[in-house]
């Protein structure tokens, strides 16, 4: 399995406050990733060193074995997309042009008003199911709509690595078991997804590739199939719990017998 | 919300209707007041006259075109470089209270005036780059002792109004230090006045402008990816730090060299950017809009400065100090409300 976004022995942290030592992950490429963990395992921050918001004080990330702290701010931009938590749209924007700012990194002097602009927009708002709230003002939409805007916009992005720190928050189980079809279905076209999930029901149903982490440590990583039972999720989140296969998909399902 | 399209090469530039309706209305009302301006004097020249003296000459063609136009320019320019400025610290802030006159970029660029004038010759050129020099000492005054927080927040604000203050008081005392000559001009001048401003003190300080106006241009795009926060803007392809230091000299800059020729002039930088976004509806703080209410609201306010006790001319400042002390209290009593 080939590699070409990759943390090496990384050692993260805000300050003097270490969050991971020495963690290492090579994102499998073409594959969907989720990583899973319990609040404040590191899962977020490690989102944030492939994406360059955090710089490790020591060990490397890297895109095609150039560190990414090298790389073009709107070049990388145009390779891997991010959406982080708590996002704050500006006063009185429209949907349709918070998601073209997804096109920024494809802009020149003049903005982003090209023909291929507009088809991705177009294309991203249609696909994230936000087509027909193109022209109302983003603070009028519910927590779910608004997320589904923002995922537009990175979609408009169009970069082949899309990583989402915990991309289902805000969103009802339908949108939750669409959001995620539809990573996969942008897996099967060739993107490269890693996502932060918190029900692990829905990382065995739909990843390719379960990184568990904890006290900012990869405790396990592989197929879904070969990395869940009783024994991970109890050292993981100290959950005791059955795990069998989900009766319609076959892939691991964990019940909490607490 | 219908747009209206304007296609340059590939590029399709998208304006929201009304924001183009609303600038075209500003555009107008400026060019109305422009009008009114250079028909008011001792004796009122009819709109004729003023046509005449502009485009041919005749006998009240100097009055027209040497003393009442730098004075019209002056204010419409001053007045949209205040505006921008305004709306590129409410951007770098997120706060539409972190604006140069209230976080002390305009009292640091008076005393960089100030040290022009009291210690060196005071020429035009040494008045731009002491202010200049300022105005960004100021600012990195604020900036560092606000860092916990970076560029952003309440901190800043509440960091600048102490600086602001300080500042002030720095002011009085040079102006109280200095020669007697010094000391009356610096005073005529620090509630900021447009009053006898002509055609040779503005051109430099129209040209400085001009150049940050162009950064801005150049960096707009950026500046509103900004606005979406930190790391989405830093994700997209922003150069976060560079933006900000680009940011913060354009805003210094177009604020400062106001204050060069006009003196400390407070509430447009503060009050346009705000009326601007309202009118237009548009999302974040807009510059184009931002620039044109400055314009109207500093031309406006010279004119109610000029006739309020004519035939007295008050300092302009001395009417946006008083609408602006009311949009202040407005303002703080909101921004209390939605924390």
């Amino acid at each position: 399995m080939s590699s070409r976004l990759t943390a090496e022995d990384v050692t993260l942290g805000y300050g003097e406050r270490v969050v991971s030592a020495r963690v290492s992950l090579a994102v499998p490429d073409g594959a969907f990733t989720a990583i899973v963990g319990p609040n404040a395992c590191g899962k977020s921050t490690l989102l944030k060193a492939f994406v360059r918001l955090l710089t490790p004080s020591s060990g490397a990330v890297r895109l095609d074995g150039r560190d990414v702290a090298d790389h073009r701010p709107k070049r990388f931009a145009r390779q891997v997309g991010f959406l982080p938590q708590g996002l704050v749209a500006p006063e009185d924007i429209v949907v349709r042009r918070l998601v073209a700012r997804g096109r920024y990194p494809h802009g020149s002097l003049l903005g982003t008003g090209t023909a291929a602009d507009a088809e991705a927009v177009r294309s991203a708002m249609e696909v994230a199911g936000v087509a027909e709230l193109a022209e109302r003002r983003v603070e009028e939409l519910s927590g779910g709509q608004r997320q589904r805007v923002w995922i537009a916009m990175v979609l408009a992005q169009e970069t082949p690595y899309l990583l989402l720190d915990e991309p289902t928050t805000f969103l009802d189980i339908t949108h939750q078991y669409e959001l995620l079809a539809l990573f996969a279905r942008l897996r099967d076209e060739g993107r490269t997804i890693v996502a932060v999930l918190h029900d692990i029901n829905q990382a065995c149903r739909f990843a390719d590739h379960l990184v568990a982490m904890k006290g900012g440590r990869v405790v396990a990583q592989g197929p879904p199939a070969d990395v869940v039972d009783a024994e991970l999720m109890r050292e993981v989140f100290g959950l005791p719990s059955v795990v069998m296969p989900n009766p319609a998909t076959g892939t691991p399902m964990v019940v909490p017998t607490v | 919300m219908s747009t209206l399209t304007l296609r340059v090469g590939s590029v399709v530039i998208e304006v929201e209707r009304r924001t183009a309706v609303v600038s075209a209305v500003l555009v107008g009302l400026a060019a109305g007041l422009a009008l009114l301006a250079l028909c008011h004097g001792q004796d009122w020249a009819t709109p004729a006259e003023v046509f005449t003296a502009l485009t041919r000459g005749g006998e009240s063609a100097f009055v027209i075109r040497e003393w009442r136009l730098p004075r019209v320019a002056a204010a419409l320019v001053f007045g949209a470089s205040l505006g921008l400025a305004g709306a590129v610290f409410q951007n770098l802030t997120r706060n539409p209270l972190g604006s140069p006159d209230v976080i002390g970029l305009d009292a640091g660029a008076y005393t960089g005036a100030l040290v022009a004038i009291t210690l060196l010759n005071g020429t035009a050129g040494q008045l731009a780059a002491g202010s200049v020099a300022g105005g960004l000492l100021a600012a990195a005054v604020v900036y560092l002792l606000s860092l916990d927080s970076g560029l952003s927040g309440l901190r800043l604000v509440v960091v600048g109004i102490a600086v602001n203050a300080m500042l002030t008081a720095l002011n009085c005392w040079i102006v109280l230090r200095a020669e007697i000559d010094v000391a009356l001009a610096a005073t005529g001048w620090n509630v900021g006045s447009l009053n006898g401003v002509d055609w040779a003190e503005i051109r430099l300080p129209f040209a400085v402008i001009g150049l940050f106006v162009l950064l801005l241009l150049v960096i707009s795009q950026a500046v509103h990816q900004g606005a979406l926060g930190d790391e989405i803007a830093r994700t997209s392809g922003v150069r976060l730090g560079r933006l900000r230091l680009l940011m913060v000299l354009a805003g210094v800059g177009c604020t400062a060299t106001v204050t060069a020729v006009a003196g400390p002039v407070v509430f447009i930088a503060l009050a346009a950017p705000q009326i601007g976004r309202r009118l237009a509806r548009a999302a974040g703080v807009p510059l184009v809009p931002a620039a044109l209410t400055g314009a109207v609201l500093l031309l406006a306010a010279d004119l109610v400065a000029q006739l309020l006790l004519a035939p007295v001319a008050l300092p302009v400042g001395v009417v946006t100090t008083a609408i602006g002390g009311c949009y202040l209290i407005w303002l703080l009593s909101m921004e209390v409300k939605r924390r």
